[in-house]
């Protein structure tokens, strides 16, 4: 994938709600883009869209170059309750039968890379909800993907364990030159992580801001990030 | 540590033991004192000596009534999961099939149990107690593994189609291990039923042909054996309360790590 577009993109479910109308992005390689929006303004539907699940029924999604391999974090963790964490991270390589000893060496080493190094046999039931969510960020990044698709990922947990997934996932994005659609509704995660916020209208969603932020690293505290802070809260109350 | 000690736990299992102990001896002590007749009630120790006098044949008659109970019971689940597996795939046969299930079970199966012994033959009378019993144990089995396929988490179901799933890995990976709980929760009455199953059909068979527990009983009654009846139904709790626990064993081994109903909780 050199680049993703949506143009015109609309979506009206089955009940009549109109989800989105006219959304129109351009997501290039690499690049860490957030969609900002409120509750039900059709963040969710977009990365539906985006993902194959549903498709839409006005526009274009456009794919430059092949369609990538993807990899999907929820909101929820979304694990396997009788699964460790090794074949939870090693799900989506058993669906592809990929043969077991390079399955479980590769969820192996996506777990040490989300720090859980020595948790391989540990059941979900028995981790915390930020070792949830990096088994889940885990079970991602072991289909190698080269699109990450994040569904407001790290809303269920504490603004501690938040910004220390934020840190990891920026570094894992990073390392691995995976491109990330992110859907958040925090302002402060938004202009943390991403090189570009898209900032959505209420439903139907639609773009209106598209705000390029300062390269990294950002150091929370600085009066910069505040700056930049204020510019997307600013775009998102204008928004709605 | 706060935990029990030894002597206090031993003192808990012991408890329902000293009760039984007792009541056995109160038993014993009414049916002297009173002169109560051993053919209307018999002593404990009357019907320990029956079970002893008789305990080859009413040993065989054992293992007779649990082999129709394993049989039905393996029957029903097998055909309960098969049929549960085919609902989740097409609602189509869900739609069609799913009322005829309920009138099976509705109906009570002693009502139907002497036209299946008809049609099975009574040369073949252990096939017709088997079918009797799987009957009365396929129901529970059914609906409750029904319900358990659709309880699959939606979202991971979701994430397994994102990432190419076929609709039998969802099913073995997700569905099946979602309804787990909810089978062996219904195995455990299953195995009730299977031998509830049994007995009556043995009951229903009758004469002769029949040589489980169920009809080492009717034959007592008839001769007023009262003793060796309650000897027979001794064992006919015994096997339900074995089927039980081993029941209730699998289950916690197959779900302790993992499901809820096995966490241990700091009180």
């Amino acid at each position: 994938m050199n680049r993703l577009s949506l143009t015109q993109v609309g979506k009206r479910f089955d009940n009549g709600t109109q989800a989105l109308s006219g959304l129109s992005f351009d997501v290039a390689q690499g690049e860490f883009v957030s969609l900002l929006g409120p509750s039900g303004c059709g963040k969710s539907t977009a990365l539906r869209l985006i993902s194959g699940l549903i498709t839409s029924d006005q526009g274009e999604i456009i794919w430059h170059g092949a369609r990538p391999q993807m990899g999907f974090v929820f909101q929820e963790p979304t694990l396997m309750p009788w699964s460790d964490a090794l074949t939870n991270a090693r799900l989506p390589l058993d669906l592809q039968h990929l043969p077991r000893a390079e399955a479980n060496a590769r969820a192996a080493a996506a777990l040490a890379r989300v720090g859980l190094n020595g948790f391989e046999e540990a059941y979900p039931r028995e981790l915390s909800g930020g070792m949830k969510m990096r088994v889940s960020i885990a079970r991602a990044l072991a289909a190698q993907p080269k699109l990450l698709l994040m569904d407001e990922p790290f809303a269920a947990l504490d603004e501690i364990t938040r910004a220390g997934l934020n840190d990891d996932l920026l570094a894992l994005a990073q390392q691995d030159d995976i491109t990330v659609v992110f859907v958040t509704h925090s302002v402060m995660e938004s202009t943390y992580l991403s090189d570009r916020v898209l900032v959505m209208s209420p439903r139907p969603g639609r773009i209106t801001a598209d705000i390029a932020l300062p390269t990294r690293p950002r150091d929370r505290l600085s009066r910069e990030f505040a700056a930049a802070q204020r510019r997307v809260a600013a775009a998102l109350l204008e928004a709605a | 540590m706060n935990r029990p000690s030894l002597l206090a736990k031993m003192l808990d299992s012991l408890f329902p033991a000293l009760l039984g102990v007792a009541l056995l001896v109160l038993w014993q002590w009414i049916v002297t004192a009173e002169q109560i007749p051993p053919y209307v009630l018999p002593s404990p120790l009357a019907i320990a000596e029956a079970l002893i006098a008789n305990f080859p044949s009413l040993m065989a008659s054992l293992f007779a009534t649990l082999r129709v109970t394993m049989e039905a019971f393996a029957v029903a689940t097998i055909a309960g999961i098969a049929v549960a597996v085919l609902f989740s795939q097409s609602r189509l046969a869900e739609r069609a099939l799913y009322p005829y299930a309920v009138i099976l079970q509705v109906t009570p199966v002693v009502a139907i149990a002497p036209l299946i012994l008809i049609w099975v033959g009574f040369d073949r009378v252990e096939t017709a107690l088997v079918l009797i019993g799987a009957l009365v144990a396929f129901f529970p089995i059914l609906s409750n593994t029904t319900l358990g396929l659709k309880s699959a988490d939606f979202n991971l179901m979701e994430l397994m189609r994102l990432y190419g799933a076929s609709r039998w890995q969802i099913l073995w990976r997700l569905q099946l291990p979602s309804a787990l709980p909810y089978l062996l929760g219904a195995l455990k009455i299953a195995g009730g039923l299977a031998l509830i199953g049994a007995v009556v059909a043995e009951f229903v068979a009758g004469s002769g042909t029949a040589t489980g527990l169920a009809w080492r009983i009717i034959e007592a009654g008839n001769r007023l054996e009262i003793a060796t009846m309650f000897a027979a139904l001794g064992l006919l709790a015994a096997l339900g309360v074995a089927i039980f626990a081993g029941l209730s064993g699998l289950e916690y081994l197959l779900l302790r790590r993992w499901h809820e109903s096995a966490l241990k909780r700091p009180s």
